[in-house]
């Protein structure tokens, strides 16, 4: 009897079917609802805005591969430039001009991430990166909040007026804006109808792609709950000292970045630690920075660059959080 | 819920795929040659005993156990030596064995008990049942077939207070150990009364995965009406499907709680593991006086059209078994030797069935061949999933750049080769591959140090 043609391997002979692809269109879909909620709050252009981010990331990782490196190590189609786009345009206003996102992502795409070596490689979140670069090369288009309204839902241009996001408010306004109680109502912070960035629209919406990765269990819990933990905790002494001139922290979780930072951004694979303990140590640390950003920086929103000062730490706290090892003692 | 025990750190959920959990064991037809190994043991190989053209019973001693970690070897079936020649084994290296051709009349060694009836009165003591252990040429059946008369001769000086019964069969697709807890429940009871009386021990536990709930209850009955036991207690303990719930020290702390420490055996938190087929070899050897010249081989695979858990001859090609579920399944293009995360895939099929093989898988070629390996994406799936609480990528970048040293401090030597990390890699990196030469590596380093 003829024998087929072996194919010879080293155990093991199974193997998970979540692929790199797996995981990366799986977070495109849980920034969905997100970019619903943008659109229902900034209209059309919002959408725009993320399109061109994600058509630019793409290209920018397709042509630095393909063209400039001629390396394999990246497919495109695994979607991880997909993910950096729709975050680079979640973390602008709506009515930003379009060559400034495109400048973004080539930056987030080219210097943040392919400069590095690729996926897997980039230190800081590209993302982040991009709009970091963003804030500083534009900085009155980049604070320039669209006025939210159903109303223009497919109006190409957006009323665009300077301030204030709810941060804002509470940052210059002080007291003053608190005392008056004109600040958004929790309700309108939760589902979204409050200016900010496009991703920024609605608490909701974010959480529901949230729970949508821990489901999944491409997460863990503890990255999110920890650098909420670290805002609410720093914003919440503030205000128990001074309720008067300190919003309390529940505004400040729903208010800005930090739902979209803490579910989407604190969980990045590539840039936080390996170990759950060096995430929940990540985490925490990134929600106290970003609290202390927001209530003595100079900046009304402090999310973005907590996570990347933290990123900055990932290296050393991988050296020194490791998981519990089997037979070595310790508690599970 | 009532939440089951199992073990703390780690583990992954790999499709289970027990295709033929609910075939009973069939016995193979009679194969023509045997191919009888004299290493199918962890230790030094046997000593061949008899000559080409030597007539043998069924059961008779073939090679005798060399030294103190070796084991002896018997003649599966009654025949005549054709000659001694090398054999490949799964691993693709060749092997001196023993080759009978099998005759038409199947003559047992005197003093060997055939009958079917159980035995169930002991009278051996404890040297005694170790020594009948070691004359039955018994090893551990579940795969690592370590000589199980030295693992139950205890040094002077230890205490075990406690024997577990593996009945977890983690591995997917495999269904021997499953199938003889249904068919040979009594003998099991049989033969773990007497590896209690081996140790001196009064407490028993067989743990078995809650995917096999019948198991579980026909376990739980039997030994309500077989005992009470005057070696002492025999409990049955379900456990959550986790894998590899199987592996020696998550058994231990899924059962005990107990942890054994890096470096060390189940001996030094007091417990002994062993495997339900193993516990019923020894039963026959014991009891019955029958030395170990079979096993339940699972055949099985998603192509074939009927998988079987076969009663299979100690010697008995891959190719007899083969011929028995009638030839490769059509688009077969791996063959797995063992169970598919910790199994060998076979270069031919002129290997031989040892003690400790449970299963023969026919892989499609779907399935056959690794993904596209890629960049590392930090995902932390092999962290959260190594069982022994390693760090697979970084053992893998560590070995890549030859930093033995750190390779050694990060605990190559603690990997026990699960699997679980390469499974759970979404990149389809060779982690397990590699953390094998860090561990070779390791080793011959200490060896050069010492």
């Amino acid at each position: 009897m003829t024998q087929p043609t072996l194919v010879v391997s080293l155990p093991p002979h199974e193997a998970s079917r979540v692929s790199v692809a797996t995981i990366m269109w799986s977070v495109v879909i849980a920034l969905i609802p997100a970019l619903i909620a943008g659109f229902l709050t900034f209209g059309i252009r919002s959408l725009v805005v993320t399109l061109v981010a994600v058509a630019a990331c793409v290209v920018t990782e397709h042509f630095v591969a393909r063209v400039l490196l001629r390396v394999e190590t990246t497919p495109v189609s695994d979607g991880s430039a997909v993910v950096t786009g729709m975050l680079l345009a979640f973390n602008v206003p709506a009515g930003i001009p379009l060559w400034q996102i495109i400048v973004g992502s080539v930056v987030a795409i080219g210097v943040a991430k392919m400069a590095f070596g690729g996926i897997g490689n980039n230190p800081f979140n590209p993302a982040l990166i991009g709009r970091a670069f963003m804030l500083a090369s534009f900085p009155v288009d980049m604070t320039t909040w669209p006025t939210p309204g159903a109303a223009r839902l497919f109006s190409w241009s957006v009323d665009a007026v300077t301030g204030p996001t709810p941060l804002s408010l509470v940052k210059e306004g002080g007291a003053d804006v608190i005392a008056s109680g004109s600040l958004p109502g929790y309700w309108d912070l939760f589902v979204g109808t409050i200016g900010g960035c496009i991703g920024e629209a609605s608490a909701l919406a974010v959480l529901i792609g949230g729970v949508f990765l821990l489901a999944r269990g491409f997460i863990v819990w503890q990255a999110p709950i920890f650098y909420l933990l670290g805002l609410a905790g720093v914003t919440g002494v503030f205000w128990l000292v001074d309720p008067a001139a300190y919003a309390d922290p529940l505004y400040h979780l729903l208010a800005g970045g930090a739902m979209l930072g803490a579910w989407f951004m604190v969980t990045d694979m590539t840039t936080s630690p390996m170990s759950t303990k060096g995430k929940v140590v990540f985490a925490f640390a990134g929600g106290v920075l970003a609290a202390v950003i927001r209530l003595v920086g100079g900046f009304p929103e402090g999310v973005s660059y907590s996570i990347l000062i933290m990123n900055a730490f990932v290296p050393v706290i991988d050296r020194h959080l490791k998981p519990r090892k089997f037979g070595y003692g310790g508690r599970s | 819920m009532s939440r089951l025990p199992t073990f703390a750190i780690g583990g992954i959920h790999p499709p289970e795929n027990k295709i033929t959990a609910e075939r009973p064991i069939e016995a193979l037809p009679p194969p023509a040659q045997l191919f009888v190994s004299v290493s199918q043991h962890i230790g030094k190989p046997a000593e061949p005993l008899v000559e080409r053209g030597a007539a043998v019973r069924a059961g008779q001693l073939i090679a005798r156990a060399s030294g103190f970690v070796s084991a002896n070897v018997h003649a599966p079936m009654a025949g005549t030596v054709k000659k001694i020649d090398s054999v490949p084994d799964a691993s693709g290296y060749r092997r001196p064995a023993i080759v009978i051709d099998v005759a038409g009349d199947q003559e047992w060694e005197s003093g060997i008990d055939t009958s079917p009836e159980l035995a169930a009165d002991i009278t051996a003591d404890g040297p005694g049942i170790v020594e009948a252990i070691a004359t039955g040429g018994i090893v551990g059946a579940g795969g690592a077939t370590f000589p199980t008369a030295v693992k139950f001769s205890i040094p002077e000086g230890r205490s075990v207070d406690t024997l577990i019964v593996n009945g977890v069969e983690c591995e997917p697709y495999l269904t021997a150990d499953h199938r003889l807890m249904l068919e040979e429940a009594p003998q099991l009871i049989v033969g773990t009364r007497l590896l209690m009386r081996a140790l001196g021990v009064n407490r028993a536990i067989v743990g078995v995965e809650n995917n096999k709930p019948d198991a579980i209850a026909h376990l739980s009955t039997t030994l309500e009406e077989a005992g009470p036991f005057p070696e002492g207690r025999i409990e049955v303990a379900a456990l959550k499907v986790k894998y590899p719930q199987g592996g020696e020290k998550q058994l231990i702390q899924a059962l005990t709680g107990r942890e054994v420490p890096s470096g060390k055996l189940p001996l030094d938190v007091g417990c002994v593991v062993s495997n339900v087929s193993t516990a019923i070899a020894v039963y026959h050897a014991v009891q019955k006086g029958r030395p170990f010249v079979e096993r339940i081989v699972t055949v099985t695979g998603k192509g074939l059209r009927e998988g079987r858990n076969f009663r299979v001859p100690i010697g008995t090609s891959v190719q007899a078994l083969i011929d028995a579920v009638g030839g490769v399944p059509d688009g077969t293009a791996k063959v797995v030797f063992g169970g598919p995360m910790t199994g060998k895939a076979l270069t031919g099929f002129t290997v031989p069935i040892t003690k400790g093989s449970g299963g023969v898988i026919f892989v499609d070629e779907s399935e056959a061949n690794r993904g596209h390996v890629r960049g590392c994406i930090r995902c932390s799936r092999c962290v959260t999933a190594c069982p022994m609480g390693l760090e697979p990528y970084l053992l893998e970048k560590l070995v890549n750049a030859g930093m033995w040293d750190q390779v050694e401090r990060e605990g190559v030597l603690d990997c026990i080769e699960c699997g679980a990390c390469s499974f759970s890699c979404p990149s389809n990196r060779p982690l397990l591959d590699l953390i094998r030469l860090g561990k070779a590596e390791t080793m011959a380093r200490r060896r050069a140090r010492s």
